[in-house]
């Protein structure tokens, strides 16, 4: 399973590949990083149908996680990719326009891993 | 004869003019009346009893003589002598001729012609210089009534100086109690805007307060997650020893190093967003200290945006960012410099997001702060650091450009800016460093804020 992670915070890299270094072991899960929305975008762009999974943070400077939510709803329909909502403050206003632009699910920071664990396995 | 009483009367006359009216001496007054009445009587006893005449003759004479002597002998009645000098002649004669009448009729009687002549003569030069005299007391009383009107006019004059005296007094009194006023008004105000300048730094604290949670929030996790693996990892390591596996033991022992690393730098993080929190809302301590500008400005950028973003969720604007690092460490007083930064960072993502808020195609809001360092020709060490914050909102309208720095001038609706962020901005700028706070902006294309401190 190909995931495309969408974080400004560099060390979101070196986290998942820790807490994730078993199933990267094991090739069980791809990830792939983008620091923001637009090179989320273009990435999705390149590779076409690769990210089965998106988890991104809604606040990012620039474009914020909700535009790239509403982008990627928009230009990707066929198969559509998962996209998992992170937010710092897990407020309702956030949720409830994620939920509009059509999120799939959602993790409020800080990311509980062996919950993301447990909602992967039910992805897969 | 009859003539005594008669010219005793017109003497008294001019007696009478020598005074004002309003103030004749009461003994005067006495006087004149007095003189009247016996000259009167005098008139009255010749007329109707014949005995009586030789007697009263003789006392007109000593009357009439008693008052020309008087008229002569008082200066108050200085006036009246040319009028005495046309009757005395009169009645020296007629008082001669009496005496010598009395003395020897007959020879009165052989010279009764030149006697005639005299009296005549004496007649003529009364009537004359009763016509001169008249003129010449005329000319007096003109001269008087000028006089009088000069004094009266005299008398106004003093009476509006004095007026004026009481009118000015009690203006510079009316003044002077405006002064105070004023004086007590301006202490109240300069209170009132160190109470201001003190909630504005409290108004930007709140804004930041957001802020720093998520700013807080993010290297916290990196925290506890890092923890965490640690915690995994070095349990994983103990199996591996006790397996024998040195090779994965050292592989993760590593991997556990570099995961201190990382929670030592976002420990450090966290740390020094605290420790900026807390020189914000500390008043300034006024002290220089070496600081890393380019991680000043840097910090300032995110606390302004998530500040602005824990406010309104729909919030968003690009930033960039472009620091020169040929920089170092600035002498300047960090808290201040962060407090102008972060003000004209929250007013340039304020200007991007009225603008989007009104922009209907697209447009992308954008701010951006870069920081430069400019070698001043002919020295050596000499050089200016040039920190510039860049928006691409409305721009700033130029009739309102020079009135930006005054204090409470605010385009914000009432209640949302104190006008004070600014006018704080350029006194710590220009008092508290030196340096210059400059703007440049254009209608519709956005604003540019330059500071320039010399170093």
């Amino acid at each position: 399973m190909k995931i495309l992670v969408v974080d400004d915070e560099h060390d979101v890299k070196t986290l998942f590949e820790q807490r994730f270094r078993k199933e990267i072991k094991s090739g069980e899960i791809d990830f792939v990083f983008a620091y923001s929305g637009e090179e989320a975008l273009s990435y999705l762009a390149i590779h076409k149908h690769e990210a089965v999974l998106i988890l991104s943070d809604i606040n990012m400077p620039g474009m914020s996680g909700l535009e790239l939510l509403k982008q990627i709803k928009q230009k990707y329909h066929e198969p559509p990719p998962v996209v998992m909502m992170i937010t710092a403050y897990g407020d309702a206003e956030n949720y409830k326009t994620a939920k509009e632009l059509g999120a799939d699910d959602f993790l409020t920071k800080p990311v509980d891993f062996i919950a993301l664990k447990e909602k992967l396995k039910i992805t897969n | 004869m009859i003539l005594q009483p008669v010219l005793a009367i017109l003497i008294l006359r001019f007696y009478r003019k020598c005074f004002k009216k309003e103030d004749i001496p009461r003994n005067w007054k006495n006087i004149y009346w007095g003189s009247t009445a016996f000259a009167i009587l005098l008139f009255l006893l010749f007329m109707m009893i014949r005995e009586s005449r030789t007697i009263v003759s003789w006392l007109g004479h000593i009357f009439l003589l008693a008052l020309i002597y008087k008229g002569y002998n008082s200066p108050k009645l200085k006036n009246a002598r040319s009028a005495l000098n046309a009757f005395l002649p009169v009645t020296l004669i007629y008082f001669i001729i009496d005496i010598i009448t009395a003395i020897d009729k007959s020879f009165y009687k052989t010279w009764e012609n030149y006697f005639d002549v005299a009296g005549i003569f004496a007649f003529i030069w009364m009537i004359a210089m009763l016509i001169i005299s008249n003129k010449q007391m005329k000319a007096i009383e003109k001269e008087r009534l000028k006089t009088e009107e000069a004094e009266r006019v005299n008398k106004i004059t003093q009476e509006l100086k004095a007026g004026l005296e009481i009118q000015v007094s009690e203006r510079t009194a009316e003044l002077t109690a405006q002064k105070e006023a004023l004086e007590q008004t301006l202490s109240e105000l300069k209170a009132t805007q160190a109470q201001l300048i003190q909630s504005e730094k409290m108004a930007s604290l709140g804004e930041l307060t957001a802020g720093i949670a998520h700013e807080i929030q993010n290297p916290l996790n990196f925290v506890n997650n890092f923890s965490e693996i640690n915690t995994e990892l070095i349990s994983e390591m103990k199996a591996a020893l006790d397996a024998g596996n040195i090779n994965e033991a050292i592989t993760l022992a590593m991997d556990i190093d570099d995961n201190e690393k990382k929670i030592i730098y976002h420990g450090k993080r966290a740390d020094a967003i605290v420790k900026g929190m807390l020189q914000h809302s500390r008043s300034s301590s006024g002290v220089k200290e070496p600081t890393n500008i380019n991680a000043l400005c840097d910090e300032y950028l995110r606390l302004a945006y998530h500040g602005l973003r824990a406010k309104d969720k729909s919030f968003n604007a690009t930033m960039k960012t472009d620091f020169d690092n040929s920089i170092g460490n600035i002498n300047i007083i960090p808290q201040d410099i962060g407090r102008v930064v972060l003000n004209l960072l929250t007013n340039a993502f304020y200007a991007v997001d009225e603008k989007k808020k009104n922009t209907k195609g697209s447009y992308e809001p954008t701010v951006s702060i870069s920081t430069k360092r400019i070698p001043i020709p002919g020295k050596i060490n000499g050089a200016k650091v040039e920190i510039t914050v860049t928006d691409n909102g409305n721009g700033i309208p130029n009739e309102i450009k020079n009135k930006i720095f005054q204090p409470f001038f605010t385009t914000k609706p009432t209640g949302q800016g104190t006008g004070l962020g600014l006018s704080m901005s350029y006194d710590i700028i220009t008092k508290g460093h030196g340096g210059q706070l400059k703007v440049e902006s254009k209608g519709g294309e956005g604003s540019q804020f330059i500071i320039i401190l010399n170093i």
